[in-house]
């Protein structure tokens, strides 16, 4: 990270005591903290190698509030970073230095629930479990489940478009919300989508989910809910080569079978898993699929049946279907917890959230192996592999010197192959501050200036959580510089990635 | 019949954006009668054409945007694959059926199939296109999870091509069902729509839903088991060459659309009561999301009922008075969309006007 990123307004000095003096004519002077103390638990977000403190922290309850406090940034040139629970995984919450944080944690609330038309409204700061465990008396359910759903909340998964372990069948969060209210920088209100299944204009809707807190602030939700399938079943296979596992995939998607869940771990984190929560992993294979399928009783039987033929057909050493619910909850407690897990077998790891065409998985993970070896630097792997999102976790010691920096280099390489295969840096985590650099790859110029104009249709100012998400051309110029100088860096001193 | 002709079109825009001359971007004008009519300098896109990657084991089809619907819908067809939001083709005949994907998607138009499955803009994965400085940029990809940059590729879908002229687009496909099947019931529109609502939160295959003349109709899809258990559990009369109905109601050749009255689109929550305050003929769809009203209401009325119901209406068809196409939008969302449109279309060359006058 650059200074740069973190106090991109240093030009304009803020006088923080007239910010904080008119921010407390808006809120309660317990909502406002401005005391380092104070600060300290909004440094990071979910990726916490990296930390920043910010001017002021806001803590708004109601939505008035909210256009009270970005008219006052809109007047005053102070930047905004927006939080819901913090939960990102690519810096998109980091505060600025010279900017304010503002948490949507206040928003809590669930409006209305309309069993009939199977919508939820709730405000931002909810919970994304909390959705469905508000309507599981109609039977029905929120489809992304981010494996962070126990605390993340609908306003950080609108504004990263979180995807979750059944995106391959139920989408991700932009096909499974109806409507947003957002508070535009100048304060002003918009409802983007509609009641109805679209709504007239433009797909504003669209562009705001995943657009990472810079063009608006989320402060209303309305979620699409669907009914809970009667039945959902898992099976459990085991492989003796990661490539075959691979090749098993597609050929249960080429059955015309569009499984709810199918992931993919290997070897390394097979090992780390069970022991971390017995889910009675095979620790012999070199991978393991688990294919969920769901929908009523009749369908899911019949798929079952398929998918374990076409399992034993692709040289499954071992397939098992969970005999009841209790199994289910334990074949998936593995896949789950397996973050958690490779962290008990290596001081730190670093997540990376590539995806790419699952035919190229042989030549990716070819690739990452020998990526592997030449930074000495293991690499366990965790993967949707239906709709080819990889989570490799690069094992690492950040007491090592330099052995975070390598880490991160060979992050950036695994997120540039996964361009070069034709895929792309984030399937779901997004691009915040982590994957600033590698925009410069995935995008060239023209759609980075195109980037740029649609952020100034919404901000003209450039000030809601600047500096993330879209690098601009100078940073990409200076990052080519070194791709061109194979790693001598132009400007050692500057930290990168 | 492959053809890329994006240098041609690209230096056409060129003279466009240089000259700032207004272009009416056609394709196989299939739609021509959606939106307000287009003037300005033809800009034919239609022979922009082809497939250009299909895997079906990827469940990704990428096409230029000339290429018929009907070209593309045969070759997944062949690999038992299918477009899952069942665009129309609004054609009377195979003769004379031009609607192309550039087309499609720009309006982002959608069949029967749509409630239970996602709208056009659902499949979109990444699209390229020429903005309106002739700039040619790519968006988004192949791959079913991408949130790198801003989601501009659905963003084109239904923009009318007012920022963007289409190039290319990559969409996500799926199996077609083992089997389908249509059933019957005969019933009161209070029934219906209670019998749409339940049905689906059953867990039942329902792959698409219409009611007209007080007639229930109700679309099965998947594989066998499920939809003969579906069957048993639902009832009514199973429809003969129901292929047909659903396209008659998808490409509106149906006896409903055969009418000199302007025919709205009014897209709404789908348990909105009838609007019993709405002269003419309903017809329902998407589990009573869409209706379609044949009438000679006026617009202002429509447009009042419809604000009220939180819902918006379209005169999709036989727009006798000139009266605005597209339901009005809020001065806030006018001013974002005017500056949308001026990111990519600084000097207002691209579809002027065919959305709203204003843009």
């Amino acid at each position: 990270m650059t200074e740069e990123l973190l106090s991109p307004h240093m030009t304009s000095s803020i006088n923080k005591q007239l910010l904080i003096s008119r921010l407390e004519y808006i809120l309660p002077a317990d909502s406002v903290l401005h005391q380092p103390e104070d600060l300290h638990p909004y440094e990071c977000d979910g990726l916490s190698a990296y930390r920043n403190l910010p001017l002021a922290v806001v803590l708004p309850d109601k939505i008035t509030q909210v256009q009270a406090i970005l008219k006052l940034c809109f007047e005053l040139d102070v930047a905004v970073v927006a939080r819901g629970a913090g939960t990102g995984l690519s810096g998109g919450a980091l505060p600025l230095s010279d900017g304010i944080l503002l948490s949507l944690a206040k928003f809590k609330n669930i409006i209305d629930i309309d069993p009939i038309q199977r919508v939820a409204r709730v405000q931002p700061g909810v919970r994304n479990l909390a959705i469905s465990e508000a309507v599981e008396q109609y039977d029905l359910y929120y489809a992304p489940d981010p494996s962070s759903q126990i605390a993340c909340t609908i306003g950080g998964n609108v504004a990263e478009n979180s995807g979750g372990v059944h995106c391959l069948k139920y989408g991700l969060t932009v096909h499974n919300i109806q409507q947003i209210k957002i508070i535009t920088i100048e304060g002003e209100l918009l409802t983007l989508g509609g009641s109805g299944l679209d709504s007239p204009g433009y797909d504003l809707l669209a562009l705001l989910t995943g657009s990472e807190g810079m063009l608006g602030v989320i402060v209303e939700v309305t979620v699409k809910l669907l009914p809970k399938p009667e039945s959902t079943q898992v099976i459990l296979a085991a492989f003796d080569d990661l490539i075959k596992a691979g090749l098993a995939v597609g050929n249960i998607i080429s059955a015309g079978i569009i499984p709810a869940g199918l992931e993919m771990m290997d070897k390394l984190t097979i090992k780390a898993a069970e022991d971390f929560v017995h889910a009675g992993y095979p620790t012999d294979a070199a991978a393991i699929l688990l294919c969920e399928l769901d929908g009523n009783k009749a369908e899911v039987a019949e798929n079952i049946s398929n998918v374990q033929t076409i399992l034993d057909e692709s040289g499954a050493t071992d397939v098992r279907v969970a005999k009841d619910e209790t199994e289910r909850v334990t074949f998936w407690k593995g896949r789950k917890a397996a973050f958690p897990a490779v962290g008990r077998i290596s001081p730190d790891y670093y997540c990376m959230d590539g995806t790419i065409p699952r035919k190229h998985l042989p030549q990716v993970l070819k690739a990452m192996a020998d990526l592997s070896a030449e930074y000495n630097l293991p690499v366990a792997n965790v993967f949707h592999a239906g709709d080819g999102n990889l989570h490799p976790l690069i094992l690492y010691d950040a007491n090592i010197p330099g052995e975070l920096e390598r880490t991160e280099e060979f992050g950036g390489k695994i997120l540039e192959l996964c361009v070069e295969v034709g895929g792309s840096i984030t399937g779901e985590h997004g691009v915040g501050m982590e994957k600033i650099n590698q925009m410069c790859v995935q995008f060239a110029a023209l759609e980075l200036t195109q980037f740029h104009a649609i952020k100034k249709a919404f901000d003209e100012k450039g000030l809601l959580n600047p500096g993330k998400a879209v690098p601009t051309l100078h940073r990409c110029a200076e990052f080519g510089a070194m791709h061109v100088h194979h790693g001598e860096l132009s400007h050692p001193e500057l930290e990168r990635f | 019949m492959s053809k890329d002709i994006s240098s041609l079109l690209q230096s056409q825009m060129q003279d466009a954006y240089k000259n700032k001359t207004p272009l009416q971007i056609r394709a196989g004008n299939s739609k021509h009668f959606y939106g307000y009519p287009k003037d300005g300098n033809l800009l034919d896109v239609s022979a922009h054409q082809g497939i250009i990657s299909y895997e079906p084991t990827e469940l990704v089809i990428t096409a230029r945007a000339g290429t018929r619907l009907a070209e593309i819908e045969s070759t997944l067809n062949e690999s038992k694959q299918m477009l899952a939001f069942e665009p129309p083709h609004f054609a009377a005949t195979a003769t004379l059926d031009n609607a192309t994907l550039g087309g499609t998607i720009a309006c982002n138009m959608s069949g029967p199939r749509r409630a239970y499955s996602g709208a056009a803009r659902d499949f979109v994965l990444g699209c390229s296109i020429i903005n309106g400085k002739a700039e040619k940029l790519k968006f988004g990809g192949q791959v079913m999870k991408n949130v790198a940059g801003y989601d501009a590729s659905r963003l084109m879908c239904g923009a009318m091509g007012t920022l963007g002229v289409i190039l290319d687009v990559s969409l996500k496909v799926l199996p077609k069902p083992e089997t389908e099947i249509t059933l019957r019931h005969q019933c009161d529109i209070h029934q219906a729509m209670d019998n749409m609502h339940q049905w689906v939160k059953q867990s039942l295959p329902v792959s698409a839903t219409s009611y007209i003349n007080s007639q229930l109709f109700i679309r099965l899809s998947g594989n066998h088991s499920s939809v003969t258990s579906a069957q048993q559990k639902i009832g009514g009369d199973v429809i003969d060459n129901a292929g047909n109905f659903w396209q008659q109601i998808k490409d509106q050749s149906h006896d409903f659309f055969k009418s000199d009255n302007p025919i709205w689109r009014l897209s709404l929550a789908s348990n909105t009561p009838p609007l019993e305050n709405l002269n003419g003929s309903t017809l329902y769809e998407w589990g009573g999301a869409l209706r379609w009203l044949s009438t000679d209401e006026p617009a202002e009325k429509i447009r009042e009922i419809l604000n009220n119901a939180g819902g918006h209406a379209t005169l999709f068809k036989n727009n006798k008075f000139k009266t605005p196409p597209f339901h009005q939008l809020s001065p806030g969302m006018l001013s974002i969309h005017k500056q949308v449109k001026q990111a990519f279309d600084p000097e207002n060359i691209l579809n002027p006007g065919c959305m709203y006058k204003e843009f």
